[in-house]
């Protein structure tokens, strides 16, 4: 080590550093490639394989039958359906009604607004396994005005999935910080222009919100897609189950250990592209909630 | 004919508050868009947080059930005396008229039956309904822990083990990566995402996956630790074994949600200003040191912060108990939430629910006071 010069040194450290991150990528990666080169796979090949490094290599007898088969053995697509139609509703009715209220909050005047901000702010540590449960009554006595007319009990329907999940006080939050910090002159130029308050937040500060926007967008996204406690609790009928739900359901009835891998790999896989191509909006959106919320 | 000024005093209170007769018109005006404006979502809390929070306390006092013919009643405290109660209780050995300790066929002490004190012993009102939880040999008397629900404890004690465990567990990995990932070098991007990706992916593909990962015959980790032992591991049943089934579970959580907490670091790390390091560099300060004494304390609220948010987000713990083990084996892994929706969902009793909902409440709350104390002390 003596002999070694400073410049050496300095490049073994940085190969040791890179052969560090690159085993500890492995860590990370494997469980995902297992699972996606699992799903292509027979069962009986892919029991075999997982004694040893094959498990990792799309090799052997490898075809698309386990998706075919997936698809056949549960209304997979219905599942997937409602997921995407209840994640899109969710996703446009949070990003209206949070940032309408916190325009509200940032720029107008009214009586008692300090006192709601400081009690959405409060609710921030109220975990939704809290209230889960009691919600569960609330939403077993709301009134539905739906086609067959006026009913009790939203149980079993899209929009106990959806409704209880259109404003939240984080999302709230997160417009009304950008909001804030967004120039006074902004809004009282257009006011002196005469411009009315609904046309400031359409035409003015919501097309500069795009940021935010996003970050809001991804965090009701990854919740909805993922959610499971939720709808586990209030959706009964396999039309209206959501992907996630359904995928434990599948898996409780069928042991086939390669079409379930291919029913994983067909939910994961359109958020990992979705992640990695808006890579640096994910990561900033999800630290932005940690530290915040 | 009325007047502007006789509508308003006919108008209620909370109007005439909200909108002040001596403010100018225009104010008037911003005072009702404002309040229009937030109002949808404002209701939105109210109806679906606010409420069912404030249920959770009503109901926990009461025999709510979701759907039942009987009217609700109140029941006082009886649905945290059923969940909570826990005594200590010596038992003494038997004794023959001499008074000499009476032993058993297998050369143990014998003891009386613990039910002839838990069932309705009018001497021992305070252990009636009590089951015996854990219990322990000290000298010539047992010492038995009984609760009056032993699954919850132990749900409550595997949560709260489960959360002090992966909360420096996750913490001190999630540093880790991040020290590793704060410097400026090609394809340090790359990696980071590579770390963050499991957290995008739902935890219960998560769950499924590692069921497969930690199979005691077909396991992908049995395998691996077979070909890097070269065959002298004996395989395991991760999931299916008492002793590993709670630490298989905090490993794979951590999996997951590490890369969470290491972006966290990370921008905590960038908080911190260079001209420190060269400052301690130009002192002679190692790396160590440098990591000690400009690194560490630079990070002190961050690191507040990440445990406090694993451990609320431990708390939580359910889709990893509901989709692997489903509580079991031998209760090893009941969590405090799986409890709470197989009492509040599947037997449909809101108030036990809701009373185990009060209870995770005022753990979550306990955590944020703690750690508001501490952040405030370093300020």
């Amino acid at each position: 080590m003596a002999t070694m010069t400073w410049e050496t040194r300095a490049k073994l450290i940085l190969s040791l550093r890179y052969t560090l991150l690159i085993l500890i990528s492995a860590i990370f990666i494997f469980p995902i490639v297992f699972m996606v080169v699992s799903s292509l796979k027979p069962d009986l090949q892919l029991l075999r394989d997982s004694g040893s490094l094959r498990a990792f290599l799309p090799i052997g007898d490898i075809s698309l039958n386990n998706y075919a088969f997936a698809f056949e053995r549960v209304p997979v697509v219905q599942f997937a359906f409602n997921s995407v139609f209840t994640t899109v509703v969710a996703v446009l009715a949070s990003i209206l009604l949070n940032s309408m209220a916190a325009f509200s909050f940032a720029f107008l005047r009214w009586r008692g607004k300090k006192l709601m901000l400081t009690l959405i702010i409060a609710t921030f540590i109220v975990p939704f396994e809290v209230i889960a449960i009691p919600l569960l009554l609330v939403v077993n006595n709301l009134p539905w005005l739906g086609a067959d007319g006026l009913e009790i009990g939203w149980l079993n329907s899209y929009h106990v999935q959806i409704i209880p999940f259109i404003a939240d006080s984080l999302g709230i939050f997160l417009f009304y910080q950008y909001f804030r910090d967004l120039p006074d002159e902004l809004v009282e130029a257009a006011r002196i222009d005469g411009a009315s308050l609904w046309q400031i937040y359409a035409r003015i500060v919501m097309p500069i919100a795009g940021p935010i926007l996003a970050t809001v967008a991804i965090l009701k996204f990854l919740l909805m897609w993922n959610a499971y406690i939720w709808p586990l609790m209030t959706v009964r009928t396999e039309e209206l189950r959501p992907i996630m739900v359904g995928l434990q359901y599948f898996f409780q009835r069928y042991t086939y250990w390669g079409e379930i891998m291919a029913y994983l790999t067909l939910v994961t896989i359109p958020v990992l592209i979705f992640y990695l191509a808006l890579q640096r909006a994910f990561i900033e959106s999800i630290a932005t909630s940690g530290i915040k919320g | 004919m009325t007047t502007a000024a006789e509508a308003r005093q006919k108008s209620p209170l909370w109007v005439r508050w909200l909108l002040p007769a001596d403010a100018p018109l225009y104010q008037r005006y911003e005072a009702i868009v404002g309040w229009l404006m937030a109002f949808p979502a404002l209701l939105v809390l109210t109806i679906f947080l606010v409420i069912p929070f404030l249920m959770a306390f009503v109901m926990s006092f009461t025999n709510q059930r979701l759907v039942s013919p009987n009217p609700t009643e109140w029941v006082g405290m009886r649905n945290f005396e059923r969940l909570l109660t826990v005594r200590i209780f010596t038992l003494e050995p038997e004794r023959d008229e001499s008074g000499a300790v009476v032993w058993d066929d297998d050369g143990g002490i014998a003891y009386p039956r613990l039910r002839t004190f838990t069932r309705k012993n009018p001497e021992y009102p305070e252990l009636n309904g009590l089951r015996e939880f854990v219990s322990w040999q000290s000298g010539e008397n047992r010492t038995v822990i009984l609760a009056a629900d032993v699954v919850f404890l132990r749900a409550l004690i595997n949560t709260l083990l489960f959360a002090g465990v992966i909360a420096p567990l996750q913490g001190g990995l999630a540093l880790l990566l991040a020290l590793l990932l704060n410097q400026a070098l090609p394809f340090i991007n790359v990696f980071r995402a590579i770390y963050f990706a499991p957290v995008v992916v739902s935890m219960v593909v998560v769950s499924l996956l590692w069921r497969f990962i930690y199979d005691g015959e077909n396991g992908l980790l049995n395998t691996m630790l077979g070909i890097a032992t070269l065959g002298s591991f004996q395989p395991v049943d991760w999931l299916g074994n008492p002793y590993t089934a709670m630490p298989a579970m905090i490993a794979m959580s951590a999996w997951q949600a590490v890369g969470f907490h290491m972006v966290i670091w990370l921008s905590g790390l960038q908080t911190i200003p260079n001209s420190l390091y060269e400052a301690a560099g130009l002192d002679g300060a190692g790396a160590w040191q440098k990591f000690r004494y400009v690194t560490w304390p630079g990070l002190r609220n961050t690191a507040v912060l990440v445990l406090i948010v694993i451990s609320i987000q431990a708390m939580g713990l359910f889709v990893q108990v509901d989709v692997m083990t489903r509580g079991g084996p031998l209760d090893a892994t009941q969590s405090v939430v799986y409890q709470a929706v197989q009492r509040g969902y599947d037997k449909q009793d809101i108030a036990e629910g809701s009373a185990i909902s009060v209870v995770l409440f005022v753990v979550v709350l306990v955590i944020t006071i703690v750690n508001r104390y501490l952040t405030r002390d370093r300020e």
